[in-house]
């Protein structure tokens, strides 16, 4: 089961780190990241597996959207299916 | 493999083009709650709606954290009351209203459908009953929604109803009168009704339909608009094939959604049913889509014509 984590907001320091901390801290492996920083604007797309997730994903969500608010940028965690539905035949 | 591109295309469809679910409807059959004590019908109609549904609000909501897509109403929708009341040897329809109005509190939804008579064809028992109370039972409850279907393709439309009708939607204006008439902006009168509609304040769980299903409504007009401000100039082959290829993402985000609760629930997933259904919102106008198509102005020559190729 794998998610995508999009982080999108002004670029500041140790975004990727914190994200990342909070990914091992519920044993959810990254499988894949892939960001753009341009004229300020930061943009990152993170692929986790979190079938091995501690905590309800829906906790997991939330606990990104609140690091996001913290760090003034919008982090969102959605499971991939939404993503595939919308973009495959 | 992460493809970006449609990653952040359908983070801005949710964020910026007002992407929703506008609603999760959970239709349920009151056929089996009939009685000819319309307090054991009453009982039933309560104990069945709660039963079925009292994890429809959490489950759209956990949904809604899980995918990201914002899931903005959990609904019901049951059997045209009128034909619950058929068999009630006391034919009193409000009671049923307040029965109705009592499970939605229950179970947490924002409306309860189906305080309908279907009279295309003619009146059955129970139809005039319910359409004579209608204006009672608008202005006794806040979450019942009511509709009568008046006509049809195959049956005409019966000139009695029609009349009726229009005593009830003044009675029904008159008897909410302190509260801006409300009372009406609760009640539709339908021709063609569809059995499956997801969205309010028409919704009503027809007969050929299952014991309980999950039904759908995703709203996009935001997200339309958009595509084809993106695009730019084009000509309508390539107007038409954006608009199909939106509508495509639309649904199959619905399909998800819909196949993702009624998996939940334990209750089979009935339709997905797209609709253009604006919001107050800036940008989320059936009118903006059709400006942004190329027509001159909504409601000058080609409305019609943008409208069907929109729809169509």
């Amino acid at each position: 089961m794998r998610a995508v984590i999009t982080v999108i907001g002004k670029d500041t320091v140790g975004i990727l780190a914190k994200i990342s901390s909070a990914c091992a801290e519920h044993h959810n492996n990254i499988i894949e990241v892939t960001q753009s920083v341009m004229q300020d604007l930061f943009v990152m797309i993170m692929l986790v597996d979190i079938s091995k997730c501690t905590i309800p994903f829906t906790e997991f969500a939330d606990q990104m959207s609140e690091l996001g608010e913290e760090m003034g940028l919008s982090i969102r965690a959605m499971h991939e299916d939404i993503f595939n539905s919308m973009h495959r035949i | 493999m992460i493809n970006t591109k449609d990653i952040l295309e359908t983070i801005t469809m949710i964020q910026d083009e007002h992407l929703d679910v506008r609603t999760i409807t959970m239709g349920i059959s009151l056929l089996d709650c009939c009685d000819s004590d319309i307090d054991k019908t009453c009982t039933r109609v309560y104990d069945k709606i709660t039963r079925y549904a009292r994890n429809l609000v959490k489950t759209g909501e956990d949904i809604e954290k899980e995918y990201g897509i914002p899931i903005i109403n959990k609904r019901i929708s049951v059997t045209p009351i009128a034909m619950v009341v058929a068999s009630c040897a006391v034919k009193d329809p409000v009671r049923l209203a307040l029965t109705l109005e009592k499970a939605a509190r229950a179970c947490g939804v924002n409306f309860i459908g189906g305080y309908s008579a279907l009279v295309q064809k003619g009146f059955s028992p129970g139809d005039r009953e319910l359409i004579e109370s209608i204006p009672e039972a608008l202005s006794v409850t806040d979450h019942v929604c009511s509709s009568v279907n008046i006509g049809s393709t195959k049956a005409g439309i019966n000139m009695d109803a029609v009349a009726l009708m229009g005593h009830t939607v003044k009675r029904t204006a008159e008897l909410t009168a302190d509260r801006d008439c409300i009372g009406c902006a609760k009640l539709v009168v339908f021709c063609n009704a569809p059995e499956d509609n997801p969205f309010m304040v028409g919704a009503f769980h027809g007969v050929g339909e299952p014991d309980c299903v999950i039904n759908v409504g995703v709203s996009g007009p935001g997200v339309v608009r958009a595509s084809l401000a993106k695009a730019g100039d084009c000509d309508l082959t390539e107007v038409a094939d954006i608009i199909k290829k939106t509508a495509f993402k639309i649904t199959r985000m619905g399909q998800l959604v819909a196949i993702e609760a009624s998996k939940r629930l334990g209750v089979p997933f009935g339709i997905v049913d797209l609709s253009l259904a604006p919001t107050p919102a800036i940008g989320d106008s059936v009118a903006y889509i059709l400006e942004e198509m190329g027509l001159e102005c909504c409601g000058a020559h080609g409305t019609t014509a943008a409208l069907a190729l929109l729809t169509r």
